[in-house]
């Protein structure tokens, strides 16, 4: 099976590919219940995944729910995003030991274990790319980032199940991938049986399935899983409308609608730590009383009043300018910065706001009202 | 001893001399224990560790090419800045580096013998000292300097300003407040601007203090015709990796590690520097 090729695959099929690629020396993650969420987490083979799940998402609403079938990938997306597998919410940097007159610092060593990623979404396939263009693409790439990326083998799998709160089809992410993965995997449950489309995206993918006997799809099942990803497109009815969005914000910074949304917003930071390219980060330096200084990095959040400290304060205070820093850096700055969008419509940060703030919602009262002050700045008070 | 090489592991460095500029002001000099002297430019800066406490974002001071050590210049404000003010001789501190943009003296047209004007309040001296020591040693064209202070004893590089005078520059400074016997000027920098004899028509402008003091001296610079986009500004925000990481030195659109921190004024920092908590 070459490039481009599809193979149809049953659970079964599905499990020994789990398996082989553990055999072959990766590490096995997965989506897996935990906690009453769909998480990434350790997967030896098809009984760990989700069977019968399904999730239930609106704004500030996650519920996750057994149904009748058997289907592994019949939900959305979790809290979790494969995010914290490539960029560790804590990570150290070096320790270092001074001694009167000298002093020795030591890098931790690389990850020992290529990861294989199962289920990986198509949004979490442009996340990934979004992150590789921050962290691996930058004049000075992340070692850390791209040691666990690069490694990392990725069996994507497209969504036949979109929540309400996913908004993919307006950001060009989904619910089917093209690129991006070294194989897909379509989940087909209907008359035809429980199966999965198996494409092959990479030449590493296609060494991966040479090792299994594994039969070509059928135009059939090929249909079919044209027919699944188009309904699901259809399924998706949240939009984020774009045209012209980095602009229209950039000259909306002193809009009303930031302190509105400050309002209902509790600067909690869940946003950023469940968006799968939030990549702020902290560095802190711990010492104890046995003289070794450690430095490490852990994820930071823009709603982090010390996030914007400067010497005698912060920049960002108000929570209304915390959060048109997280809004204008997701949909408008990060062009600037990264050349891209900075937002992949996973709906994530909606459903797990607790006040069920809605980035589409605050996007459009925005484009609704171009140009409004608030009135402190029409007044002539503040900085101008 | 072994020496990390990651982009955020410090390559020790031994404090081989310490300046009290002011009483909470200190300059430092540094050498690489192993390694070369680092090579950078004029407005870029180093990540200095204080081993145990942490990392600070804090310019270079020297000039490329001057005798001597590595300078940092720093203020005693937080508990890193106030251990690596503690620093005695002979201790070791961590240095990453260079980072950032410098003042661009090198891309300077300076075949026309234009001026340069260079406004600086309080230690906003620290990241300007290398270049106008570079530009007063290649001594093309006139060099004019305005320098702020809260008060006399807050002036910083004073035996610099005095070298620099002798050697040409104009050197003019201003305080706000002044101790019985000040016969100096009285005020902010920019009421020290008007009188400046230099040829706003043929002039490059570099500036770097608090955020109003640059917005409103780059807006004196252009009132006198100054063009806005040969003025640069130093901009300042947290900053905890330098190497576009981890995202605290945001301003808008800008990266001020890898976009900054020196800017030309014109364009999108006039504007970002005229909004609210940016």
């Amino acid at each position: 099976m070459r490039v481009g090729e599809a193979a149809v695959i049953d659970p079964r099929g599905l499990d020994e590919l789990i398996r082989l690629l553990g055999d072959l020396g990766y590490e096995t993650k997965g989506p897996v219940v935990r906690d009453g969420a769909i998480m990434p987490g350790a997967v030896r083979g098809v009984e760990d995944l989700p069977a019968g799940y399904q999730d239930e998402q609106a704004p500030g609403h996650y519920r996750l729910r057994r149904g009748e079938g058997d289907s592994l990938f019949a939900w959305a997306v979790g809290p979790g995003s494969w995010k914290a597998e490539m960029f560790s919410p804590t990570e150290e940097l070096w320790r270092a030991l001074v001694h009167g007159d000298d002093v020795s610092i030591t890098e931790p060593e690389s990850p020992v274990a290529p990861l294989a990623i199962i289920g990986a979404r198509p949004c979490e396939l442009a996340a990934m790319a979004v992150l590789d263009r921050v962290l691996a693409d930058s004049a000075v790439p992340d070692p850390h980032y791209v040691a666990r990326r690069e490694g990392a083998f990725v069996v994507a799998a497209e969504c036949g199940h979109p929540a309400a709160t996913c908004f993919c089809t307006s950001m060009g992410t989904g619910p089917g991938v093209e690129s991006g993965f070294d194989l897909a995997l379509s989940e087909l449950n209907d008359a035809g049986g429980h199966r999965f489309v198996l494409r092959v995206g990479t030449e590493r993918g296609a060494d991966v399935l040479a090792r299994l006997s594994v039969a070509a799809a059928t135009v059939d099942d090929l249909a079919a899983r044209n027919q699944m990803v188009s309904r699901a497109a259809g399924a998706v009815h949240r939009q984020l409308a774009n045209e012209g969005l980095p602009a229209l914000l950039a000259r909306n910074q002193e809009h009303p609608r930031w302190d509105e949304v400050a309002e209902r917003c509790l600067a909690c930071g869940n946003c950023t730590l469940v968006c799968p390219t939030c990549f702020c980060s902290d560095v802190r330096d711990t010492s104890d009383l046995s003289g070794e200084v450690r430095r490490g990095r852990v994820w930071a959040s823009c709603f982090d009043l010390d996030h914007s400290y400067l010497h005698g304060g912060s920049v960002r205070t108000s929570v209304s300018s915390r959060y048109r820093q997280w809004l204008t850096h997701k949909l408008s700055t990060w062009w600037d910065q990264f050349g891209t969008s900075g937002c992949i419509g996973c709906g994530r940060c909606i459903a797990w706001c607790p006040v069920g703030i809605d980035i589409t919602e605050e996007a459009a009262a925005i484009r609704e009202t171009d140009g409004a002050v608030h009135a402190a700045t029409a007044r002539g008070v503040g900085p101008r | 001893m072994r020496l990390g090489h990651g982009p955020m592991t410090p390559v020790p460095h031994r404090v081989v001399g310490r300046r009290e500029e002011t009483k909470d002001v200190m300059t430092l000099s540094v050498a690489p224990l192993a390694d070369r002297p680092m090579v950078f430019r004029p407005g870029q800066f180093n990540m200095l560790t204080a081993f145990g406490v942490g990392e600070v974002a804090i310019s270079v001071s020297s000039a490329p090419g001057e005798a001597g050590p590595l300078r940092h210049c720093l203020r005693d404000v937080g508990p890193v800045t106030h251990a690596l003010c503690r620093a005695r001789v002979g201790d070791l501190i961590g240095v990453r580096g260079p980072f950032g943009t410098d003042w661009g003296i090198g891309d300077l047209d300076r075949s026309g013998g234009g001026d340069i004007v260079v406004v600086a309040g309080g230690i906003g001296l620290a990241p300007l000292r290398g270049a106008v020591e570079q530009l007063v040693r290649e001594g093309t064209g006139r060099i004019f300097l305005i320098i702020g202070a809260r008060e006399p004893a807050q002036v910083i590089f004073a035996d610099d300003l005095r070298a620099w005078a002798e050697a040409g520059a104009e050197v003019a400074v201003t305080v706000d407040v002044a101790p019985a016997g000040w016969g100096g000027h009285v005020g902010v920098v920019t009421s020290l601007l008007g009188g400046s004899r230099f040829d706003p028509a043929r002039a490059d402008a570099m500036v770097c203090g608090p955020e109003i003091m640059m917005r409103l001296t780059a807006r004196a610079l252009i009132d006198r015709g100054v063009d806005p986009a040969r003025i640069r500004v130093s901009l300042e925000r947290n900053m905890q990796c330098g190497v576009g990481w981890c995202g605290h030195c945001q301003l808008g659109p800008l990266l001020l590690c890898r976009d900054g921190p020196i800017l030309p004024y014109a364009g999108a920092v006039a504007h970002l520097l005229t909004e609210r908590e940016r």
